[in-house]
């Protein structure tokens, strides 16, 4: 097509698009460029900005495995999948601080026996919070969810943002509505360094490994497990998986159990990191998370996780990066902006996600 | 007693009367064939009999074993496979992985890959594709998979809808070729629900007309044929 006749072809509305996307990405580089030529950061600012991110992206991840999970089954955004979080690091709280009066979570070093105890503790945690969040989820889905199947999607959509509201004053009736500190696991303090000032905190490393090795587990499941096939049938033609004698509802609520084990898990994640929990604190990282799965393509499982760590090391490294730049005083606060910035950059210029195929052809 | 055996069965579209009151009988080893105009309700009995539809009203046995209150992915661990209309094959799932949903329900290991190897000596090209996604194959080989994954269940009825729907006559014919070595060779107990009156007829043992809902001629395939109504309606005599 001559270019004149495609240029007739734009819409006004794509024009304003195009010069807003070219904005940004102006602003993104000249900031960037500024930032570089300030020399202010070095190697190993860099660095650690990049481990940082990787750490808060595997549990933007984690978390964003739920949304995706559920969507492909659904074609449903859970929106209360941030209080299932909630749910487990704020009950794991109790069995923490438990532990941690027993001396468990106390250590000199890693390497020795009560180092192995401290992990083990902490994978204790884990599972433990997996437990509570899974059971959650799926009464979730048993009560709230299934007697809505069949109904316009609108519906179990305001549902959710319902169920989002009662669990979280659910939580705040049962644990009260301050904030409770996590016990401090000390050792995780210690940083591993590598020498020439690069450095690793352990927690940092405890969080990422935790995470590679969920999401290892869960593509395993996936693709290798009968219930994992189920999954992915149900995914694609729910009645076509009935006629291969797939119960679609109980493979509907393992995927609520799945989803909500790996949020369990990300609510210690968190809270190692972090140190506190409070019957709000899922609501953030639920929304960056459901961002994470938005980006990734939503459905899509890898795009999940590329999601997730992308968008934390987005968070951490921008700031930094091409704020500062442009002279903007404290840039951390504005991590929130970057990231929901990302989300409706996304949904103009690419709705179906860095992996996301087309959704026209399924819809 | 009959494998399948459909009674008196009324089935509902909200408040649409599709099925008014359809009796048939399949014996092991059969052909048995329906056909019928479009929104005769051919489809409706098959899922009706599937376990998608539920009736108001009558019975569906298989062996003697009343199945109507059985959820659909009960009914199919019985041994009753629906392949349904427009093949419905998991388009994102490999070839592979399609035949192995079609054995989801079966803890015999050696039994399903000797089921998968006899899938791929039936349809050799299923063979060359299995680690493409269904998606990619072309009409004619995703109605093979389509069949191929409802043979993984091992199915004692096998149940067709429209096998034939939306393929060039070349095709066709090799469908029905293979319909018939399904139930020549392995002995698979088929109903087939046809719009392609007279292929159907000619595979078939036996066949029932169906006319809005309700059972209008039955017989051997082969009086059918021969039936002046059946010509008139539905062979384009």
């Amino acid at each position: 097509m001559p270019w004149s006749r495609r240029l007739r072809r734009l819409h006004p509305t794509d024009v304003i698009m195009g010069i807003v996307g070219a904005s940004v990405i102006a602003v993104v580089l000249y900031g960037s460029y500024e930032t570089l030529r300030s020399g202010r950061y070095d190697g190993t600012d860099w660095f650690s900005f990049l481990v940082a991110g990787l750490t808060q992206g595997s549990i933007y991840a984690l978390i964003a495995l739920g949304y995706t999970l559920v969507y492909g089954i659904l074609r449903m955004i859970n929106f209360a999948h941030g209080e299932i979080f909630t749910a487990g690091a704020m009950t794991t709280f109790y069995l923490a601080t438990w532990l941690s009066g027993k001396g468990w979570l106390t250590a000199d070093r890693l390497g020795s026996a009560a180092g192995a105890r401290v992990l083990g503790t902490i994978v204790l945690l884990i599972v433990f919070s997996a437990l509570i969040s899974s059971i959650v989820a799926v009464v979730l889905e048993r009560v709230a969810y299934r007697p809505l199947r069949g109904a316009p999607r609108l519906i179990p959509l305001i549902t959710a943002i319902g169920a989002s509201f009662f669990l979280q004053y659910t939580l705040r009736g049962l644990y009260g509505s301050g904030i409770r500190p996590y016990p401090d696991v000390s050792v995780l303090n210690r940083e591993l360094t590598f020498g020439g000032g690069y450095s690793i905190a352990m927690d940092e490393v405890v969080v990422i490994g935790s995470a590679f090795v969920l999401m290892l587990a869960l593509v395993a499941f996936v693709q290798g497990t009968r219930t994992g096939m189920a999954m992915r049938a149900v995914a694609e033609d729910r009645q076509a998986a009935a006629l291969m004698g797939i119960d679609v509802d109980r493979t509907i609520a393992t995927t609520f159990a799945v989803g909500g084990a790996l949020a369990g898990a990300a609510g210690v994640l968190y809270a190692l990191l972090f140190r506190q929990t409070q019957f709000f604190m899922g609501f953030i990282p639920g929304l960056k998370a459901f961002t994470a799965a938005v980006l990734g393509g939503i459905g899509n499982i890898p795009g999940a996780m590329l999601g997730g760590l992308f968008l934390g090391i987005a968070e951490s490294i921008g700031p930094f990066l091409f704020l500062e730049g442009l002279g903007i005083p404290s840039p951390n606060q504005l991590k929130d902006a970057i990231a929901f910035t990302m989300l409706v950059l996304v949904l103009i210029f690419r709705p179906t996600g860095i992996l996301g195929e087309r959704v026209s052809k399924r819809a | 007693m009959s494998l399948l055996e459909v009674a008196g069965v009324h089935t509902y579209y909200g408040n649409i009367h599709a099925l008014k009151g359809i009796s048939l009988a399949v014996e092991a080893g059969e052909i048995v064939t329906l056909i019928g105009a479009n929104g005769a309700g051919k489809s409706t009995t098959l899922k009706t009999i599937s376990g998608l539809l539920r009736p108001r009203e009558g019975a569906v046995h298989l062996e003697g074993t009343d199945l109507l209150r059985e959820p659909a992915h009960e009914i199919v661990r019985r041994g009753i496979v629906h392949v349904p209309e427009g093949r419905r094959i998991f388009a994102r799932l490999s070839v592979r992985d399609n035949l192995a949903a079609g054995a989801i329900t079966r803890d015999d290991k050696a039994g399903v890959a000797a089921d998968m190897e006899m899938v791929y000596e039936t349809f050799p090209r299923l063979r060359e594709r299995r680690r493409q996604a269904g998606g990619t194959l072309s009409g004619g080989e995703q109605q093979m998979l389509a069949i191929g994954r409802g043979l993984m269940g091992k199915p004692r009825v096998l149940l067709l809808d429209e096998p034939s729907m939306g393929l060039a006559p070349i095709l066709v014919e090799e469908i029905f070729d293979i319909i018939r070595r399904l139930n020549g060779d392995q002995g698979v107990t088929i109903l087939l629900v046809e719009q392609n009156a007279l292929a159907a007829l000619d595979v078939a043992d036996r066949g029932y007309v169906l006319e809005t809902g309700a059972i209008r001629l039955e017989g051997p395939a082969a009086e059918l044929r021969t039936n002046p109504e059946v010509i008139e309606a539905y062979l384009g005599g």
